[in-house]
């Protein structure tokens, strides 16, 4: 699978070079990407899910390490790897069921399996709960049936009834595959549809006359509140324009376009203003599993304004951005520093530079870092697609999307 | 004010001055004129600058919070002014982080006994006593209690009154005034030799002739200052030898390095003792009262008011017109449309014989921008003022105090309609209004007009250029080796006090976080990196990232309130609640003459609207033009603030030309500080 390599080492650069950013665009790269990789993979008889998922670490462990801090390619590859293991559960109890090892007590798994296809977003993520209440014995389970059935005589000999074991088990091969992608077809549809899905809330969110503070552009945070404009609410909005990338000033003009009374304030001024909003909505770059969030730089700022004014402070974000990691020291580890040149002029400031020759080390630093992370005390509430929740809930929230065995995306040295 | 005061230092001999006392910058004069004159010679070149009345203000509340603060600093004072007279690193300082409490200064354990016990009895702790009483001169109230007295008791030269003094004090105060001073003053540690509380009583003695010289004209000033000054010489060769006679060992040494200490700015301050009548003084004792219905601030202009708003215009020089898109919370500031204003004005010059041309190009560089922050234009205004002054007659039939304060008027609404005026530059107008109103009628129009001048040529010099000095001396105590310090935006003491910080030899690295739209950080970096400072740059939404790294934040401040706010540069309160948020101290550097009595909660209700269109601008980003055209949107504002309030909680401490005091004892400063204002 040449094709698939080229494809991946192309994704990795663009990683690496920043030309893709963006949760969004990342995430769904990352999930297209990976669906290739999946159905570009070499089936062999034994171990198909095995084989997968090994496939998937390999390339998600590239992708990851091309730009750490982009953290939701590690939340698409924990996605697909996830999507894999529930497949190949689900495709083993019937197999079970079908062989006549099964107990009636399958029949749940059974109507999974069936309905699957059809399944909306938010009901696949039911399937996912109720499935995973006891997420490591379940993956325990789903590993050794698989692991089980691989001695027994491979389909390969091709007998011509349908109804005999191999066939059957030939008919599984392929359907985990086609099922895996179908998954992931629904995942890609999902990122790109869960704008849509978290403004639909708005309207539960912004009264009429409310003012509300934003900082720099995220497309969430847009759609939100024009859907809250469509439904006929009238109300305020200051957008800090969001140093260094001024992407408030697209978004200001965004929401004017819609006929939202916007208002363009300065970082510097947000909390002088803050006394005067009634609700902080803002986007995320990623949420993590201890209610967190990393987001644009400057939010933090807002927040901790906020919290002094007891103004709410809402994160909107998709659940591809839902981390399961816990932060440890974010605000270093997890983060990106900019060039300097969004902040300084070189040509004004070379001269200062010669200063610098001296002693080895540069006197002049200039520091622009791309993120900034809340603390999960600074955010009153996290609306996601599946819903509004606490901080303190997200890392139920999280575990409904992932395995425990996928937090360390690695290829074990065995495999 | 004055009865209830006095008494209450009879009873209450502990009473302590408001805020830390540096120990450098905390210089009695008095001890430097006790020290044999080549000690005087070693002091550095601010010490000949005169600062007569910069530090009268009684405030004698007790800090509770800064009891062993001011114990130990004292004390460490004393032990860094023993141990060289090279600059000391200053090891800790107790701010924000209370958990521990290090004593500034480096510690000489011989001395550390003494700091066990700092409040001690009155007659054993002359030395603190004697610091504080430099400071912040609890003499003023002495001086007009006492030193009326004192002053008719003994009407001769100060040599021989100082002398007196002297020998009172070193008997511990056999003279019942200087008993008295010495035990409302004094607090702190004991054993300390007795010809420091000579210094002391001699040194309030010149504090106690501070009020008196406002009542003098210039010139009698100046003769008996002359006379003073040859006086006090003699004074000083007297009191250089009484010590060394008197007191052995180590204090020549202390003394010395003390002298060595660049600090006491106003070491030939005001020496002035003219006899003060009676009379005089009870004028000086009711200004207070009277004045304090006058002094509750206007209720400043709301432009929401369309009635006043008209009435304003039609008097209006500049030409003004209202920006249409404007925000709606806002309505109460003006905002008028920025470029249309300078050229109108430029052609208006040769109609506008009432303004004075030093006047007309001030205020028009207030309008394009060229003169900024707090300080230069409060000296340009004042400068301009001065001009305007010495250019003045007074027309016929009519009266120079009168005719010249209307004229100051429409300067200063002149002023206004070029830029909203600031705070500070509101107190020095009123300081001006007051001295031309208190002109004694029998001058005559050249003695006044030369009065007035050396009036503003001594506000511009003690209240910013001494004040800053003091202040940077204040501040460069809090600066230890490996700090971090953290500044927003550009404020010229707060750059005094890095500049002299690594004059000092101190090691240290500066943060400098700036913010659209105007980035004047950017100038202030290039300043400092120009001098070699190792400088970190960054803007405001990065705050939270860089704060790990910082021990210290310096900030400026347009004025401090009397609820402790801080009015500053929009951004300040950011800055300080992300600091607050990470526990690192928040140190304000502001003169105290940008205090006001005003009260303000949040930014909205005053502030200053700035320019809307260079927001829709940024500068090197050039496919930035989302918002051009952004006033023909009546959906789309662009807010363009330039002050903002940042709640005293947020503040560690007020670093002012009286020392540094928590944003609670604002008010108290406020208070004395007026009193003394209307003196000066």
């Amino acid at each position: 699978m040449p094709d698939v390599q080229a494809l991946v080492n192309d994704f990795v650069l663009k990683l690496k070079r920043r030309k893709i950013e963006g949760s969004h665009a990342s995430a769904r790269h990352t999930a297209e990407l990976l669906r290739s990789v999946i159905s570009h993979q070499r089936m062999r008889q034994t171990n198909q899910a095995g084989a997968l998922i090994d496939a998937v670490k390999a390339v998600g462990e590239q992708l990851i390490a091309a730009n750490p801090v982009e953290l939701a390619v590690g939340n698409i590859v924990r996605r697909v790897l996830h999507i894999i293991r529930e497949e190949d559960l689900s495709s083993t109890a019937t197999a079970i069921e079908g062989l006549g090892l099964s107990a009636g007590s399958d029949d749940d798994d059974e109507g999974q399996y069936e309905d699957r296809p059809a399944l909306s977003a938010a009901a696949l993520a039911a399937a996912a709960r109720s499935t995973l209440r006891a997420p490591s014995l379940q993956t325990l389970l789903g590993d050794i049936p698989g692991s089980a059935v691989t001695p027994q005589p491979p389909s390969s000999w091709g007998d011509s009834e349908g109804k005999s074991k191999s066939a059957d088990k030939n008919l599984r091969s392929r359907k985990l595959k086609h099922d895996v992608i179908e998954a992931i077809n629904e995942l890609i549809q999902d990122i790109d549809t869960c704008h849509e899905q978290v403004s639909e809330q708005a309207v539960e969110h912004i009264h009429q006359n409310e003012v509300i503070l934003t900082l720099g552009r995220s497309r969430t945070v847009k759609e939100f509140l024009c859907a809250a404009k469509e439904k006929n609410r009238s109300f305020r909005v200051f957008v800090a324009e969001g140093a260094p990338r001024y992407q408030g000033h697209v978004l200001a003009k965004e929401l004017v376009g819609k006929g939202i009374q916007t208002t363009v304030i300065t970082d510097s001024a947000v909390f002088a203003m803050i006394s005067r909003v009634n609700m902080v909505i803002v986007g995320a770059h990623a949420i993590m599993a201890n209610g967190g969030v990393v987001a644009p730089v400057g939010i933090n700022m807002v927040a901790l304004a906020a919290q002094r004014h007891a103004v709410p402070f809402v994160v909107v974000a998709g659940s591809h951005k839902l981390c399961p990691l816990y932060p440890h020291n974010s605000e270093v580890l997890l983060n990106d520093l900019k060039s300097p040149s969004d902040l300084v002029d070189f040509g004004e400031f070379s001269d200062c530079m010669d200063f610098g020759s001296h002693g080895g080390s540069p006197l002049l630093h200039v520091v622009n870092p791309a993120f900034d992370y809340v603390p999960p005390k600074l955010v009153s509430l996290f609306i996601t697609d599946t819903g509004g929740h606490n901080p303190s809930y997200m890392y139920r929230l999280i575990a409904d999307y992932y395995s425990a065995d996928d937090l360390v995306v690695k290829q074990r040295s065995t495999s | 004010m004055e009865l209830r005061r006095a008494p209450r230092t009879v009873i209450d001999p502990k009473v302590r001055q408001v805020g830390f006392i540096t120990p450098g910058a905390t210089l009695p004069p008095a001890r430097s004129h006790s020290v044999p004159t080549d000690a005087c010679s070693t002091s550095p070149p601010a010490l000949d600058v005169s600062l007569p009345g910069s530090s009268i203000s009684p405030v004698m509340i007790p800090p509770p919070r800064h009891a062993s603060a001011d114990g130990l600093s004292s004390l460490a004072r004393s032990a860094a002014t023993a141990a060289a007279p090279v600059p000391v690193p200053v090891p800790a300082s107790h701010l924000r982080r209370d958990t521990v409490q290090i004593p500034v200064g480096s510690y000489n354990p011989s001395e550390t006994l003494l700091g066990s016990s700092p409040m001690m009895s009155p007659s054993s702790g002359l030395d603190a006593g004697s610091e504080f009483s430099n400071e912040v001169p609890t003499s003023t109230w002495l001086g007009r209690r006492g030193s009326g007295k004192f002053a008719s008791s003994f009407p001769a030269t100060s040599g021989e009154m100082m002398a007196m003094k002297t020998t009172g004090g070193g008997g511990g105060g056999s003279t019942p005034k200087s008993s008295l001073t010495t035990a409302s003053v004094v607090k702190a540690l004991p054993g300390v030799s007795e010809k420091d509380g000579g210094a002391l009583i001699e040194m309030q003695n010149e504090g106690t002739s501070k009020p008196q010289k406002q009542k003098t004209s210039k010139a009698e000033r100046r003769a008996i200052q002359e006379a003073q000054r040859a006086a006090k010489a003699a004074a000083k060769e007297a009191g250089g030898v009484k010590p060394s006679a008197s007191s052995g060992g180590a204090v020549p040494a202390l003394k010395q390095g003390k002298v060595a200490k660049p600090s006491s700015q106003r070491k030939d301050g005001p020496q002035v003792t003219a006899p003060v009548t009676s009379s005089e003084k009870k004028v000086v004792d009711r200004l207070p009262e009277k004045d304090r219905k006058k002094d509750v601030p206007h209720p400043r202009m709301q432009f929401d008011d369309k009635h006043r708003v008209e009435k304003a215009k039609r008097r209006a020089v500049v030409n003004q017109s209202e920006a249409r898109s404007r925000v709606e919370l806002f309505r109460h500031l003006p905002q008028y449309i920025r470029g249309t204003q300078l050229p109108d004005l430029e052609s208006k010059f040769f109609q506008l014989d009432p303004i004075h041309p030093s006047v007309y190009k001030v205020g028009l560089q207030y309008l394009s921008g060229d003169i900024s922050g707090g300080n230069a234009r409060c000296i340009a205004m004042l400068l301009a003022f001065k001009e305007a002054i010495k250019d003045y007659s007074t027309p016929p039939e009519k009266a120079l105090v009168r005719d010249l304060t209307a004229k100051i008027g429409s300067y200063v609404s002149f002023f206004i309609e070029c830029r909203p005026l600031s705070i500070s530059m509101g107190n020095a107008i009123k300081f001006l209004k007051s001295r031309i109103a208190k002109l004694p009628h029998t001058l005559s129009e050249s003695e006044a007009k030369s009065s007035l001048q050396s009036d503003i040529d001594r506000f511009i010099n003690e209240k910013i250029v001494i004040a800053d000095k003091v202040i940077v001396r204040h501040a460069v105590t809090k600066i230890r080796d490996g700090d971090v310090l953290l500044t927003y935006g550009s404020s010229s003491v707060v750059e005094m006090i890095f500049l002299y910080a690594l004059e000092l030899g101190k090691h240290f690295r500066v943060v400098v976080v700036d913010s659209r739209p105007k980035l004047d950080g950017q100038a202030l970096l290039c300043r400092l990196v120009a001098k070699g400072l190792n400088c970190t740059y960054t803007h405001i939404n990065a705050i939270s990232y860089i704060m790990h790294e910082v021990t210290r934040v310096f900030l400026g401040a347009s004025s401090v309130l009397s609820n402790g706010t801080v009015y500053s540069r929009v951004g300040t309160a950011c800055v300080a609640m992300a600091a607050h948020a990470f526990q690192v101290p928040v140190l304000v550097c502001c003169e105290a003459y940008k205090f006001h009595e005003r009260v303000q909660l949040d930014s909205i209700c005053s502030n200053e609207l700035g320019d809307p269109d260079v927001i829709s601008k940024v500068p090197g980003w050039k496919d930035l033009n989302h918002l051009d055209n952004w006033a023909d949107n009546e959906n789309l504002q662009l807010l363009n603030l330039t002050y903002d309030a940042t709640p005293s909680d947020y503040v560690s401490m007020i670093i002012t030309d009286y020392g540094m005091l928590p944003p609670t004892s604002v008010p108290v400063l406020v208070r004395e500080y007026r009193r003394e204002h209307l003196w000066i």
